[in-house]
Order: structure tokens, then C-alpha cells, then sequence
């Protein structure tokens, strides 16, 4: 399968694949029994790129350019891997509204998985890049949780806060919400940085370490996540303990003092 | 003789129990004598009368719950590993005093409640002081002879949040450590000083295996020793000056109107201990408060994003915020004024707000003494600086949330800090001006009031066809509340000629208060209050509608 | 300034006494204090079931206190303290901290409520007035103190004998010294400690999360990766003190992308290190945007251009971030040429 994948992004490759093709749909049948179960592979990986090429010449090509050059609207897509794909449209961040913001933020995906797969498969033809992470990867086997919360601290909370509640960047960009944000993209997103996030590539964020990240922030912030001391008021520290306390907390005070210090009700006079 | 002979007749067994304990103590402690004037002591009943005793009560449930807590807290740097029973910490290496933190919050039955009370009770009772602090202010109960009163009220605002600070940074968890390095930073700051301050302070560098154990003494002996010294003292003036009340029917500068401490004010005043420690118990049960456990160990190479101190240090975190980054180096020495000046400022603000009363008392040279409150509106210009002195408080506050600001609104955090930046100064100028014009404008509300009644929202059409508002005379007692408050006149600048008709030279501080005292009492300053020739004129007048 | 450049009619004038209660109004003057309305009686003053309905309710009131500080205790025994309930809207809670806060809170609650109650319906409203006294003392009183202190002074004799005087307040004055000179040994002297950091010529960067020596191939760019000088390990004593001034943010641009002529230099094929203490205060900055390459402190939100020499773009830092020299070494690892040429981390006097 390695030999494969590593052809597959062989700038001929595209033309073998056709070739294939025309021999797969021209061919008999016996042809293809015996060629095994890698030609068949191959075929229907140039299918799947095939289509992905159709979704992206009309979600994609006009802004990343017909061969996923790039544009002024849009940065090039060669080398950016089937993983970044797999998270921009998994996401809903890209196909991405005409006038932006300040940054592309995450909405309803309006794609299924097997045409993300397609999309994917066509830009990781186009230069190599970053796969898809298998569940074995970001799974929460074998991770380590404590470690996962140093490296959290370490390497994520200074944007994403101590809980992965998310923060302000400069312009009116920010640091988006980690919870419920689904383990594939998590660590997608931590190889490929989107956006004007870093990336931590493997060789500096090991497999492993991304896997144990990712199990911390599963741990302390899903809806699963155990608050001891109750409600947790957003995860975000002073700032909401702090009006938390003037309103709730001295507001009820306030309105226990106006009790005390009310006059009775009067007899009616008579 | 015959004295001594009727009490030992009574102490055969025929005096109560109580009486006997009481006469007892009375031949030691003069009790008697005490009682006498305080037991039927009057108190007035206002709701905002008690703002004070949320202070009192919280600072009295910090104390307690704190004692409970150094029952299990270790004051100390020491490095160890966590084998506690949060698994998200397992074998993390961390202080003695996180872990210690982490136990009473985690192991100790009934830990984590008493944590959370004692936070939620820091956070109230400075909060509480706050609103306190603005009640006296802007009902001028700080004039003589309460001057005194106001600047210990004052000094436990600014030592609570000394205190609490102290106290926030003993977990040494990553948010707290956050706010003590920039305390080392904002130290440094300082003039010739800073670096060996801060050496002083950490013990050496920062962060050193020092500090917990410094601020722990600080936060639970020295400032609170103090505090409950101010908070003694504050009480016993409170006491002895009687409390203030707002003006009305049989309410005089020389008397006091409400209600005896025994029975009344007593059940009042206990029951309502019982209600504040119990609204905040309630809030500890239901939500949580520095979950530290989530923070992680400080480290100084990590840091999370929505650093900010607890509220009252808000204001502080916002004048840093905010301030450009001006640094001026000379002759190899460095003036970090993009620190030392909002350090500065901090100071400044709040004594801004300390000396008011004593500017106040020299504008208008009124040196009697005053029990009956002012409403607001009728001080304007008090009141005036008063809601500016808020509104750079607040513009403060946004500040130092000005990252959750941007987040929570969409806004760019660099558009919230100029906006910020430019209501520092802006801002007090335009609540000024507006609060000014709205208290005059209540203040002709009232002469209105006063001379053509109440609007009754009742139209009637009369004969002829005219329509009208029914307007009902106010009440004699509602007349008197209206028109009781005292208005002064401008100082003028004296005779430019003494008696001896010599010239005599004006000084210049005398020329300012001529100038102050006119903003203060001058033409258009104040609506002159109603007189009993206009109220008669009017009343007899046309039948009044 | 004194009262006496005041003429006596713009001081408020003593306010009238409170006239008990004095139902003709004042034809003279109709704002006139008409004095203490009469005491209006409340149901429970005239009606005896209301009063007695009010004493049921306080003592409900007291017994539901001591419902609450029984189940206190029982939820004390009880509840192991590490079970978690879901309490709607709070989430997943201690079951223990919930119950042992609602049953303290009941309990002390309803005692401040039955009190207040009792207090509002069963014991007497009727308002009363106490006179004040002025607080300033009688000429008489005034004049005795005065002499009395006159003449406790004249018998020291403080004023005529100088000498006494002028050793004592010397002696007063230089006793705290003592106090202050203990102070000294709270701290070390700064020195030069706060220009230099644990990093030095040779020295490799070792990634945080890995504790391995990073490779120049390691770092992509767009990435961001965080470093330590080799030989620091957590569990050293001294751990929390080297990272505080020698956190390391190493970051990859392309080479043409760098604006500033001496971090071109400083850096290896577009790699750059600068320190991770903020110039400001000493947070570790680390919000790095790639597209941009600002990087944002998340506590006063200075930021700084990474790509020109880490200089100030916005926010209270004073000065750039110092960057740190890096060069390859003989096995192919990312090194340190020296130590940063300027302090790290707050700026302070002797900084120059």
C-alpha cells in the first residue's frame, strides 16, 4: 500500500491511471480476475480522483484555480494534503462565503464523507501532503492524559485557554472552541494549521503526543467533562467568576437586603 | 451597706441565672454601664444601609473558612508528583502547595466546598465594599464627622484587594503564577528600585522557591491582621457617630429614626449573617470557582489564553492593558514607563476617589456636622465626579477583559483597546457632563413636584373644553422630604481691601476655591429649591389644578 | 482655608427637632417637618391567627435548619467524595460538594430567614427617635484637656531640657533601622543575573515536547515549535527558574520572507528563535499567527512582527523580542551561537 500511495502522487501517475481506465472499461472481465486486488484499487482511486475533480472544479476552482494553483482569492492547494482537505470542507470552513471576516469560520458542511474522501484524493494527486489520520491515531487508546494536558499547556492553551474554550488573536481573529470539535479534525488540524494557525508537524509534535492531546481535551472539555464544583460559567477564568459574583452573588444579597430592611404590610386602615 | 446587702440576698438564689452571670461580669467588666446607652441603640432601616454588613459578614466567612483551610494547605515550592485523584494531573510534577490544593479540592470531603466559599466570599465582600464605598459617596455620608470613617473603609477596599491577590496566588496554579510574574514585571518597572525589590520579594529571581510561602504569611496574618483592626475601628465610629439617615417626616440633623438593636436590629442584623453566609454557601454548591485542577501547575514557559487577575484587580489588568509601550533609555539605564506609568495611575485613581471628601469640605468650607444624606441628584457636581471616577473604574474593567470582549462580540481586540485607550479619557468627561445634566434635570422635576403636585396621569376636560392633567397636591410630609435638603452658595473671592482699607493680597488657592465653589453652587450648578413664596403664589393663585 | 472667609448665612442652619407628631401642618411654612407619622399597626399587631401563623412560619423555618444540617452530616457519611452526578443546568458535579453546599446553605439560610421573619412580623415596628449629641467636646472640656496636657508637659519638662528632647527623637527614629537592615537578607542582589540566560555557544535546542535535539528538517514552516536549552530537565531544582528568562519559540519562514537584514543572519534557512518571555511583563507569548507572522501575548496582547525583527507592532511592550543566534552543529542539530546579546523579559532600570 506504501508503494502504491507514494506512485500514486507520481507526476505520470494521472496518465498510467487513465490509461487504466480505458483498459479497465475496454477490457474482458477475465482481464481484470486475475490482475488482482491492487488494479482494482488503482481504478477506483482514479475514479474517486476523477470525481473529486468534477466537486472541485465547482466548489473550489474558483477561487483555488483550476489546477489548485491558487488565486488572489485563494492559496494554493498543491502539497497541502489530503488531511487539510479532509478538515477545511469536513469542517465547513471551505467552500467559504464570498466576503469574509476577519477569518473563514466553521459552519454546516454541506458535503458527504465519500465526496470529502473524492476531494481529498484529487488535491493529495496533486502534490504531496499530509494524509488522513486513521482512528488508530487519534484514538484514545494508549494515550496518556496527564501528558496530553502538559503538552495542551505547552503548545495549544496559550490560544485555544487552559480548557480549549478558545481566545482572541489579533484583528478580530480568534482561537476557535475545541469542544465538540471531532478527535479527525483535532488532530488535522494540528498537522496542517489551518488558517493563521501553526502547524506541528510529527517532527516536532510526535504521533503519540497528538494522540495524548487530544485525549486531555476530551477529558476537560466535553460535554462529558466533570466540573467538581458545578456550573463551570464557560471555562473562562476571572472574568465570568468575577461578574458572575456582582450579579448572582451580590445582586442576591442586595435583593435579601431589601427584604430585611422592607417595611411589613400595613393592617388594612379601617 | 444596705447595696451590698440586697445583691447577696439576691445571689442566695433568688436572681436568674442570666442576672447572676451578668452581675458577675458587670463587677469586672462595667457591662451595665456599657448597655445602658447601646442595648435600645437606633438603627434605620434601608436595604442600602446594609451593603456594609455584606462586607462585614463575607469578611467573617472568609475568615472562618480560611482558618479551615491552612488546616491543609502546604505553603510550600517544594517539587513533587501528583498521585492524587485527578487523572488529568497523574504523575505531573508540580509544588507542594498545588498539590495541596489539588487534595483539599479532590480528597477532602467537604474541601472543595470550603475552597469555593472562601473564593466566592473574597469576590462578594470586594465587590460588596465597592457598592458600599459608592452608597457613601454619593449620598455624602463621608462629610464631617464620618471624614475619618471613609479613609478606613477605603484602606480595607485597597487592603482586601492586596489580600486577595495574595491569596489567589498560593495554589500556584498556571493562571496565578501568570498574574505574579507580572507582578515581578511591573516591579522591575520601578525606578532604581525595581530589580532589587523584586529580588527581595522572589528571593532571587523570579520565580524561586520563596513566594507561596511569603504571601501566605501575607495573605493570612499580616493584611488581614490589619483589616480586622480597620474593620473593629470602622464599626466602633459607626457606632459612635450613629448612623445617617435620608431626610423625612421627624428625621432631623440631631436625631436618629429607626429601630432599637435589641430586639429588632439584632434579629435583623444576625439573621441577615446567616442569610449571606448561606446565599454563598448555595453559590459553592452549584458553581465553580478557579478550578485550578484544570489550570495546570505553573510553569514560567506556559500560559493560557484569558489571563486575567480576579475583578478587582480588573481594573489594574485594564490600565496596563491599554497603555502604549513607551520605554526611554538613557545613559544605560532604562525608564519602562509602558509599566510604570499605569502603576502609577493605579495609585492615583484610587486616591483620587480617597481625598474627595477633604476637597469637598475645603470647596465648600462647611465644617458642621452632617447626619441627614444627600440624594444624589441633589449634589450634581458630586455626583458628577463620582460617575466619572466609575466610569475610568469601569473603562478599566473592559480593558483588562478587553481579549473576551473582542471574542464574545466579534470585535478586534485592537479595535477594543483603542476604543478603550480613548475613554480613559474621554469617558469621565462625558458621564460628568451627562450626570450633571440629569440631576439638575431631576431637580426641577422635584421643584415641580413641590409646586404644582403630583401628575396623576388623569385627564379631565373641563366646561369649557379645555383638557387637563389632574394634578394632586403632595402631602405635607412628601413637601417637607423635597425641599429639606441644604443649599449652599458660592464662595466668593473676600474683599480686595482688609478692614484697615490697606490691599490685601488674594491668594491663589482662595481665587480656586472662589472658581470651584462656583462650579459646585454657582448659577446653573443647582436649581434653586422652591420657595414657600413661590409654593403660596401658585397654591393660592389660580385653583390649581 | 477656614470657615471664617464663608459668610454664616451660606451654612446650612441647624435643622428644627423632630416635633412628635403635630397634625396641624404650619400655615407659615408648609415645608415644615411635620414630624414622625403616627405607628400604623400591622396584621399581626390586631390579629391574633396572622401572628400566630407568623410564629408557625419562623418555626418552620428553624426546623427546616435543622432538617438541613442533619442531611449535612448524613451527606458527609455518606456520599463517597469522588461519586459525580449530572444536575441540570450545572453538568457533571460532585455529588458531595452539591450536597454538603445546598444542605449548609439551607441550614444557615433558613436561620437568617426565621429571624428576619420574627424580626419584620412578631417584634415591635414602632420607629423610635434617639437625639445625637454634638461630637466635638465643650469649651470647658476643651480648656481642662489643654491644661492638663500643659501641664503634664511642663513637669517633663520636654521643652526646656533640649538636649533630652533631641536624643530621644534620635534614638526613636534610628531603632527601625534595624528592622529594615533584616530585611537584606530576603534576597540575593541582582547583579548581572537578569542579562544572562542558560543559553550559551554549542548549546543544542531541545524540543519541549519530545526532550530530543530538533533537526533543522524537523522545523516546517508555518510551524511552531518550542525549545530549551540541552541539559535542562523538569525535574531539576532549578527547572522553573532557568525557563523563566531561557523559553525558546522557534518558528520557520521562507528567507525571503524575512524583512529584517540581522534576523536573516541569526537564523539557519529561514529558522528563527526568539525568546518566549514577553518584553513586557515576562509572559510567555507564543500566540503565533503563520499567515501573518505576528505573535500576540495573551495577557496585555502585545504583538510582535516576526517576520521584522520581532519588533512592536501593537500593544505595551516596550522593545522587540530578543532573538537568539542559531547555527547548525557537526551532527546536523540546531544550536545556539551564545547567549541572547540583550535581557530577556521585562525591561528594568539598570537595562540601558
Amino acid at each position: 500500500m506504501k508503494k502504491l500511495s507514494a506512485r500514486r502522487r507520481h507526476p505520470l501517475a494521472a496518465v498510467v491511471v487513465l490509461l487504466l481506465a480505458l483498459v479497465g472499461t475496454g477490457g474482458a472481465y477475465a482481464f481484470l480476475a486475475p490482475a488482482g486486488k491492487a488494479q482494482a484499487d488503482e481504478t477506483s482511486q482514479s475514479l474517486t480522483i476523477e470525481e473529486g475533480q468534477k466537486l472541485y472544479s465547482v466548489g473550489c476552482a474558483s477561487c483555488h484555480g483550476t489546477k489548485g494553483q491558487g488565486s488572489s482569492d485563494g492559496p494554493s492547494l498543491v502539497g497541502v494534503g489530503a488531511a487539510a482537505v479532509d478538515f477545511q470542507v469536513g469542517t465547513g470552513r471551505m467552500p467559504a462565503a464570498t466576503s469574509q471576516g476577519p477569518q473563514v469560520v466553521k459552519k454546516k458542511n454541506i458535503y458527504t464523507q465519500a465526496q470529502i474522501d473524492q476531494l481529498a484524493a484529487y488535491i493529495a494527486s496533486l502534490g504531496a501532503g499530509p494524509e488522513v489520520p486513521t482512528s488508530e491515531q487519534y484514538g484514545a487508546d494508549g494515550a496518556d492524559i496527564a501528558k496530553g494536558g502538559e503538552l495542551f499547556r505547552t503548545n495549544c492553551a496559550q490560544c485555544h485557554n487552559f480548557v480549549g474554550a478558545g481566545g482572541a488573536l489579533t484583528k478580530g481573529k480568534f482561537a476557535p472552541n475545541l469542544e465538540g470539535v471531532a478527535p479527525k479534525h483535532i488532530y488535522e488540524a494540528m498537522q496542517t494549521g489551518p488558517q493563521n494557525m501553526p502547524s506541528f508537524p510529527d517532527t516536532t509534535l510526535t504521533e503519540k503526543n497528538k494522540k495524548d492531546i487530544i485525549a486531555y481535551i476530551d477529558a476537560v472539555n466535553s460535554p462529558n467533562t466533570e466540573n467538581p464544583g458545578g456550573l463551570d460559567l464557560g471555562g473562562l477564568g476571572p472574568v465570568s467568576e468575577g461578574l458572575f459574583a456582582w450579579i448572582f452573588g451580590l445582586g442576591a444579597l442586595i435583593a435579601v437586603a431589601v427584604w430585611v430592611a422592607a417595611r411589613t404590610a400595613k393592617a388594612k386602615k379601617s | 451597706m444596705s447595696t451590698s446587702e440586697t445583691s447577696e440576698s439576691r445571689a442566695r438564689g433568688k436572681a436568674p441565672a442570666g442576672e447572676r452571670v451578668a452581675d458577675w461580669a458587670d463587677g469586672r467588666l462595667g457591662i451595665y454601664s456599657l448597655a445602658k446607652s447601646n442595648m435600645r441603640k437606633i438603627f434605620p432601616d434601608h436595604w442600602s444601609f446594609m451593603l456594609g454588613e455584606v462586607c462585614m459578614y463575607s469578611f467573617i466567612i472568609i475568615i472562618l473558612t480560611g482558618v479551615y483551610l491552612t488546616l491543609f494547605f502546604h505553603p510550600s515550592m517544594n517539587e513533587v508528583e501528583y498521585h492524587g485523584s485527578y487523572v488529568p494531573l497523574q504523575g505531573q510534577l508540580m509544588s507542594e502547595a498545588f498539590n495541596s490544593t489539588l487534595h483539599i479540592s479532590f480528597d477532602v470531603r467537604g474541601g472543595l466546598l470550603i475552597r469555593q466559599i472562601h473564593h466566592w466570599a473574597a469576590l462578594i465582600f470586594l465587590a460588596g465594599m465597592f457598592v458600599h464605598m459608592m452608597r457613601v459617596f454619593f449620598t455624602g455620608a463621608f462629610r464631617k464627622p464620618r471624614e475619618i470613617n471613609w479613609l478606613f473603609g477605603f484602606l480595607l477596599f485597597v487592603l482586601g484587594m492586596f489580600t486577595g491577590f495574595t491569596g489567589y496566588s498560593l495554589p500556584d496554579d498556571l493562571l496565578s503564577g501568570t498574574g505574579v510574574r507580572f507582578t515581578e514585571g511591573a516591579i522591575l518597572s520601578m525606578p532604581i528600585v525595581g530589580s532589587y525589590i523584586s529580588f527581595f520579594l522572589f528571593g532571587g529571581e523570579f520565580p524561586g522557591h520563596d513566594f507561596v510561602a511569603r504571601f501566605y504569611s501575607i495573605h493570612i496574618l499580616l493584611l488581614p491582621g490589619i483589616m480586622l483592626g480597620l474593620m473593629v475601628g470602622h464599626l466602633i465610629l459607626v457606632f459612635y457617630h450613629k448612623h445617617t439617615q435620608f431626610a423625612g417626616p421627624g428625621k432631623t440633623n440631631n436625631n436618629v429614626v429607626g429601630m432599637p438593636l435589641l430586639p429588632v436590629y439584632m434579629a435583623k442584623a444576625g439573621g441577615f449573617f446567616f442569610l449571606v453566609f448561606g446565599v454563598i454557601a448555595a453559590i459553592a454548591a452549584t458553581t465553580q470557582i478557579n478550578p485550578i485542577w484544570a489550570m495546570g501547575p505553573y510553569r514560567p514557559d506556559q500560559v493560557s489564553t484569558g489571563a486575567q487577575p480576579d475583578w478587582y484587580m480588573g481594573f489594574a489588568e485594564g490600565l496596563i492593558r491599554y497603555m502604549p509601550g513607551w520605554e526611554i533609555n538613557f545613559w544605560g539605564h532604562t525608564l519602562v514607563l509602558g509599566v510604570f506609568i499605569p502603576l502609577v495611575l493605579f495609585g492615583v485613581v484610587l486616591a483620587a476617589i480617597a481625598v474627595y471628601p477633604f476637597i469637598e469640605s475645603w470647596v465648600t468650607g462647611d465644617k458642621s456636622e452632617h447626619h441627614i444624606l444627600d440624594r444624589p441628584r441633589n449634589a450634581p457636581t458630586r455626583t458628577g465626579f463620582g460617575v466619572a471616577w466609575v466610569t475610568v473604574y469601569m473603562v478599566g474593567l473592559i480593558g483588562g477583559g478587553n481579549d473576551l470582549i473582542a471574542t464574545h462580540f466579534h470585535l478586534s481586540i485592537n479595535d477594543v483597546t483603542w476604543f478603550v485607550r480613548i475613554f480613559f479619557f474621554a469617558g469621565p468627561v462625558i458621564a460628568f457632563i451627562v450626570t450633571k445634566r440629569i440631576c439638575l434635570g431631576l431637580q426641577r422635576r422635584d421643584k415641580e413636584k413641590v409646586l404644582h403636585g403630583r401628575e396623576t396621569g388623569i385627564i379631565k376636560r373641563l366646561p369649557h373644553g379645555e383638557f387637563i392633567e389632574v394634578h394632586e397636591p403632595l402631602s405635607q410630609e412628601q413637601l417637607h422630604t423635597l425641599t429639606a435638603h441644604h443649599q449652599y452658595e458660592p464662595a466668593q473671592v473676600g474683599p480686595a481691601v482688609d478692614e484697615n482699607g490697606v490691599e490685601r493680597k488674594i491668594k491663589g488657592s482662595e481665587k480656586l476655591r472662589a472658581k470651584l465653589s462656583n462650579a459646585y453652587y454657582g448659577e446653573d450648578n443647582q436649581i434653586p429649591k422652591p420657595t414657600v413664596e413661590e409654593y403660596k403664589e401658585i397654591t393660592s393663585g389660580h385653583g390649581h389644578h | 482655608m477656614s470657615s471664617q472667609d464663608i459668610p454664616e448665612e451660606n451654612l446650612p442652619a441647624e435643622q428644627g427637632h423632630a416635633h412628635g407628631a403635630v397634625d396641624v401642618a404650619d400655615e407659615r411654612d408648609p415645608f415644615t417637618d411635620p414630624g414622625l407619622p403616627p405607628h400604623e399597626h400591622r396584621i399581626q399587631d390586631i390579629d391574633e391567627r396572622a401572628a400566630k401563623r407568623s410564629e408557625r412560619v419562623v418555626a418552620l423555618l428553624f426546623t427546616i435548619s435543622m432538617l438541613a444540617t442533619v442531611g449535612f452530616i448524613a451527606s458527609y457519611v455518606t456520599i463517597p467524595h469522588d461519586k459525580s452526578i449530572f444536575v441540570f443546568p450545572l453538568g457533571h458535579i460532585s455529588a458531595l460538594n452539591f450536597a454538603l453546599g445546598m444542605t449548609l446553605g439551607t441550614a444557615l439560610f433558613c436561620i437568617g430567614a426565621g429571624a428576619v421573619h420574627w424580626a419584620r412580623t412578631l417584634m415591635s415596628d414602632v420607629e423610635v427617635a434617639d437625639e445625637r449629641h454634638a461630637i466635638s467636646a465643650e469649651p470647658e472640656v476643651k480648656a481642662k484637656v489643654l491644661a492638663d496636657f500643659k501641664q503634664g508637659a511642663k513637669e517633663s519638662a520636654i521643652g526646656r531640657r533640649k538636649l533630652i528632647r533631641n536624643t530621644m527623637f534620635g534614638a526613636l527614629t534610628l531603632v527601625p533601622l534595624s528592622g529594615v537592615v533584616l530585611l537584606r537578607d530576603l534576597g540575593p542582589l541582582p547583579g548581572t543575573s537578569l542579562r544572562h540566560t542558560a543559553w550559551s555557544k554549542g548549546k543544542l535546542l531541545v524540543n519541549m515536547n519530545t526532550n530530543e535535539p530538533l533537526r533543522p528538517s524537523d522545523v516546517a514552516v508555518g510551524s511552531l515549535t518550542f525549545a530549551k536549552p540541552e541539559g535542562v530537565e523538569e525535574d531539576q531544582e532549578d527547572f522553573q527558574n532557568v525557563m523563566a528568562k531561557a523559553a525558546l519559540m522557534i518558528i520557520r519562514l521562507q528567507p525571503d520572507n524575512i524583512k529584517d537584514k540581522r534576523e536573516l543572519e541569526w537564523s539557519h534557512e529561514g529558522i528563527v528563535a526568539y525568546s518566549k518571555i514577553c518584553t513586557h511583563v515576562g509572559c510567555p507569548i507564543s500566540l503565533y499567527e503563520q499567515q501573518t507572522h505576528h505573535v500576540l501575548c495573551p495577557c496585555h496582547q502585545s504583538t510582535f512582527d516576526l517576520s521584522d525583527g520581532a519588533r512592536v507592532i501593537f500593544g505595551p511592550a516596550g522593545h522587540a523580542l530578543p532573538q537568539l543566534r542559531i547555527g547548525v552543529s557537526e551532527e546536523g542539530y540546531l544550536q545556539a551561537l551564545g547567549d541572547f546579546e540583550e535581557p530577556v523579559g521585562p525591561a528594568f532600570w539598570e537595562r540601558g
